[in-house]
């Protein structure tokens, strides 16, 4: 988890992200509690097969409202990258350099997440990771991505 | 039967200042209204069709623009799919006056996002969409979405960053023909890549500029438009699309623009080789690469070459952006209406310097939102009459 300080610290290289609950509904409760949890937790349709993500209360493949949860490998590969060196919002002023990538996955979907513990200038597509999670709160947590 | 080649355009403007802090939105907006009109040749009596959108622009915002302007229009189309809007607003407009339920369209647009100091690439990104969760956490600011698109081109195609940096070089060029753009001090290649990196792999200068703006667009049938002040420009061919994560892994390099582009060519009875210069959405450099690609101007991983060759200046295969595009003359935060009074003033001609002479039909091709995330894409091909 990141910081331990309030205090910003400019000259001290870029702070870590720091993840705020995620918006909840009763669609993707069971992805970020399997997050708080430390799983990473796909849908997959009883009735067609597919995989979906992100969670929906229904298949949208086939429309059925077969949906059932499983647990991820949490291994994928990243698909694309970017390092954002530049953002204006509050909570990510202070992070940049960081990585943001579209994973894909062992089971097929791709995930946006940030690629953290490794110098942005590293990441490539291709590259192997594997999820980790950040607790937040309680019950909840944000997955991303560490090199594998 | 569709309304290729019973629709025009009738009267334009654009906003003339890139920076307006004594203006607000709406007065813009209206003082654009007003000079259009004044170019077709009508008075706002006329209007009985009203479009728009703006970034802010709420549930009521139609009915706020109109009651602002005082007017009655029988059917109001404030459908917002991005900065590619007003593309898909000449569209919408065509088939409402073509099917009666309106006989002049008016399309407005106005902005202040330069004297707000509005962060457009690199601000919020709380999208108020269903799927915002799963984004909103990582801090993807607009411009990442583009940057990941350029990341998959230059690993699938080997694009370059010198190939990127050219589109910018060739359309600042074009805005130091333009005396309203808003940068007009020529750049080379190396400006581009010295610029400082803002989302690997795009500088500074790969991204457009933030200016204050507006513009409006007057639509009317072709007959109608043929009795009025200036030459008509013909409505040939539209067409719209979505294009997003697919629940798993598309082709990020393929764009709504594909989609769009072929309904649009087909309602024309054209192809690309029949275009003589295109205005197209140049949010960053790569917006344009892979626009260029998708509509068919070059096959799939050639548009760094295509670039590299000067395809895209005057004088090239496709001249695109002579105004200056969003890079280097007007982006005011969404940017579509001024692809379509762009590709008008040059159907129009008289344009001195940045003139494609000769220009018998052009294309305006527009992209809202965040490209490798979720956007849209809407396709314009006009001709002369």
């Amino acid at each position: 988890m990141s910081s331990k300080r309030d205090e910003p610290k400019p000259a001290a290289g870029p702070k870590a992200i720091e993840y705020g609950p995620p918006a909840v509904d009763w669609e993707t409760r069971a992805y970020w509690e399997g997050a708080g949890r430390g799983e990473l937790v796909l849908q997959r349709c009883r009735d067609c097969g597919v995989v979906q993500h992100r969670p929906r209360g229904l298949c949208v493949t086939c429309l059925s409202d077969g949906i059932e949860h499983f647990v991820a490998s949490g291994r994928g590969r990243v698909h694309t990258w970017s390092v954002v060196r530049q953002n204006q919002m509050p909570a990510f002023r202070e992070a940049v350099p960081y990585v943001v990538a579209y994973v894909e996955l062992e089971e097929g979907p791709q995930i946006l997440a940030n690629v953290v513990d490794c110098d942005p200038d590293s990441v490539s597509i291709g590259m192997p990771v594997v999820v980790e999670f950040v607790k937040t709160g309680r019950d909840l947590g944000v997955p991303r991505f560490v090199p594998a | 039967m569709s309304f290729s080649g019973r629709i025009a355009i009738a009267g334009i403007h654009e906003y003339e200042s890139r920076w307006a802090p004594d203006k607000t939105a709406f007065q813009i907006t209206a003082e654009c209204a007003r000079e259009a009109l004044s170019d077709a040749g009508l008075s706002l009596s006329d209007v009985d069709g009203l479009f728009g959108a703006t970034m802010s622009m709420g549930a009521m915002g139609m009915v706020q623009l109109a009651e602002y302007l005082n007017i009655k229009p029988r059917y109001l189309d404030g459908s917002n799919i991005g900065g590619s809007s007003f593309v898909s607003h000449v569209a919408h407009a065509a088939a409402a006056i073509h099917s009666g339920l309106c006989e002049v369209a008016l399309i407005l647009y106005g902005s202040t996002a330069a004297s707000d100091a509005m962060a457009i690439g690199t601000g919020d990104t709380s999208m108020r969409d269903p799927g915002a969760a799963f984004v909103a956490p990582y801090g993807m600011p607009l411009i990442s979405s583009y940057a990941m698109v350029a990341q998959r081109h230059r690993h699938q195609y080997g694009t370059t960053s010198e190939q990127l940096a050219d589109i910018a070089v060739s359309t600042r060029r074009h805005a130091s023909l333009n005396p309203h753009a808003k940068m007009q001090r020529p750049i080379t290649r190396e400006d581009v890549l010295e610029s400082r990196m803002i989302a690997d792999p795009l500088h500074l200068l790969d991204c457009c500029i933030i200016s204050d703006g507006g513009g409006a667009v007057i639509v009317t049938s072709l007959e109608r438009a043929r009795d009025l002040r200036q030459p008509p420009i013909v409505v040939r061919g539209t067409g719209e699309a979505v294009c997003h994560r697919e629940l798993g892994a598309p082709d990020l390099t393929t764009i709504a623009a594909k989609q769009s582009g072929e309904h649009a060519f087909a309602m024309a009875g054209l192809t690309p080789a029949d275009v003589d210069l295109a205005t197209i959405y140049d949010s960053f450099t790569i917006t344009v690469l892979v626009t260029l690609e998708c509509l068919g101007f070059c096959a799939p991983g050639e548009g760094g070459a295509f670039v590299e060759e000067g395809g895209i200046g005057l004088g090239g295969r496709l001249p695109v952006n002579q105004d200056g595009g969003g890079l280097s003359s007007n982006h005011s935060g969404m940017r579509g209406i001024f692809l379509v009074i762009e590709a008008v003033r040059q159907l129009r001609g008289g344009l001195g310097a940045r003139q494609v002479e000769g220009a018998e039909i052009a294309l305006a091709h527009g992209t809202g939102g965040y490209l490798g995330l979720m956007h849209s894409g809407a396709t314009l091909i006009l001709s002369k009459d």
